[in-house]
């Protein structure tokens, strides 16, 4: 198929739309059910993990669909794998994560799903989007990134 | 296990990974929500990842028209939020990926990158919310 850059958000909007239905549909955007698979004890909800068992395999294979491909169906490059660094960034930056997740339960994208309700949504999310700006900041400062995360970039 | 609901976690799962790969076989792109919101922040961000975004919140609002109590929205105290969305943001862009962009883009393309990230989060994330529990009740 011909390149046709100019689908690309027409393509990416229904993406998104899809993605909502699951999260919303699988109970993704109720942070106490996320909670509740991060919280060990009598009440907990392995949900989380059958959500994640089923997305990974219906991406994997449109993975192994695409790699062999010269390019996707809108043109464009076909994605290299990421080089397999493993430094301070990335499980410093997972950990982290992982604690902002466990405090309130909320992550990307049922954040930005539940900015259709309004409310706690109006707080995390210009959070989120300062941590992703101070974040830009720290990695463009190399002097910033080797004092606080020990990184030589 | 009484909260466990198999059957939408699976259903759900599987509409996720459909989001992603229509994503990914249109345009090569990763459905990695925190890498898309970074892009969205720069000058002259794709329109791609607007629309994306767009998506999200317009299946919110869809999902809230059809049953209010899938999208309950954030219930936290404002406090708590801020703190839990800037590790979040942060963490995130620092690792290089989330939920989607490791846990589930990445570790469908059995990156080791994302693998071990999504180990990590998941440590953090259980260790955290079980100590909440424990400390505040």
């Amino acid at each position: 198929m011909a390149d046709r850059p100019q689908a690309y958000p027409y393509a990416s909007f229904v993406a998104g739309l899809l993605f909502a239905a699951g999260l919303t549909i699988s109970g993704m955007t109720r942070p106490e059910k996320v909670l509740a698979f991060l919280t060990v004890g009598a009440d907990w909800d392995p949900s989380l993990l059958l959500v994640m068992g089923a997305a990974v395999p219906v991406h994997a294979l449109a993975w192994m669909l695409l790699r062999n491909q010269r390019a996707p169906l809108l043109g464009g490059e076909v994605p290299d794998m990421p080089a397999p660094v493993f430094n301070v960034r990335l499980l410093g930056g997972a950990g982290l994560f992982g604690v902002g997740w466990g405090i309130a339960g909320v992550c990307p994208g049922p954040a930005i799903v539940s900015l259709a309700a309004g409310g706690g949504a109006l707080f995390f999310v210009p959070a989120m989007l300062a941590g992703i700006a101070l974040s830009r900041v720290v990695a463009q400062t190399p002097a910033t990134e080797e004092r606080l995360l020990g990184v030589r970039p | 296990m009484l909260n466990f609901t198999p059957i939408p976690a699976l259903f759900g799962g599987t509409l996720i990974g459909l989001g992603a790969s229509v994503l990914i076989l249109t345009t090569g792109r990763c459905a990695g929500v925190s890498g898309i919101l970074d892009g969205s922040l720069r000058r002259l961000a794709p329109a791609w990842r607007l629309t994306f975004l767009a998506g999200l919140v317009l299946g919110g609002l869809v999902a809230r028209a059809i049953a209010p109590d899938l999208v309950p929205g954030l219930q936290s105290g404002a406090g708590t939020l801020v703190a839990a969305g800037l590790a979040v943001g942060f963490g995130a862009r620092m690792g290089g990926g989330c939920t989607s962009g490791h846990g589930i883009v990445g570790n469908s393309r059995l990156s080791p990158r994302s693998l071990v990230a999504t180990v990590t989060f998941m440590a953090t994330g259980i260790l955290t919310a079980s100590l909440a529990r424990v400390l505040c009740g």
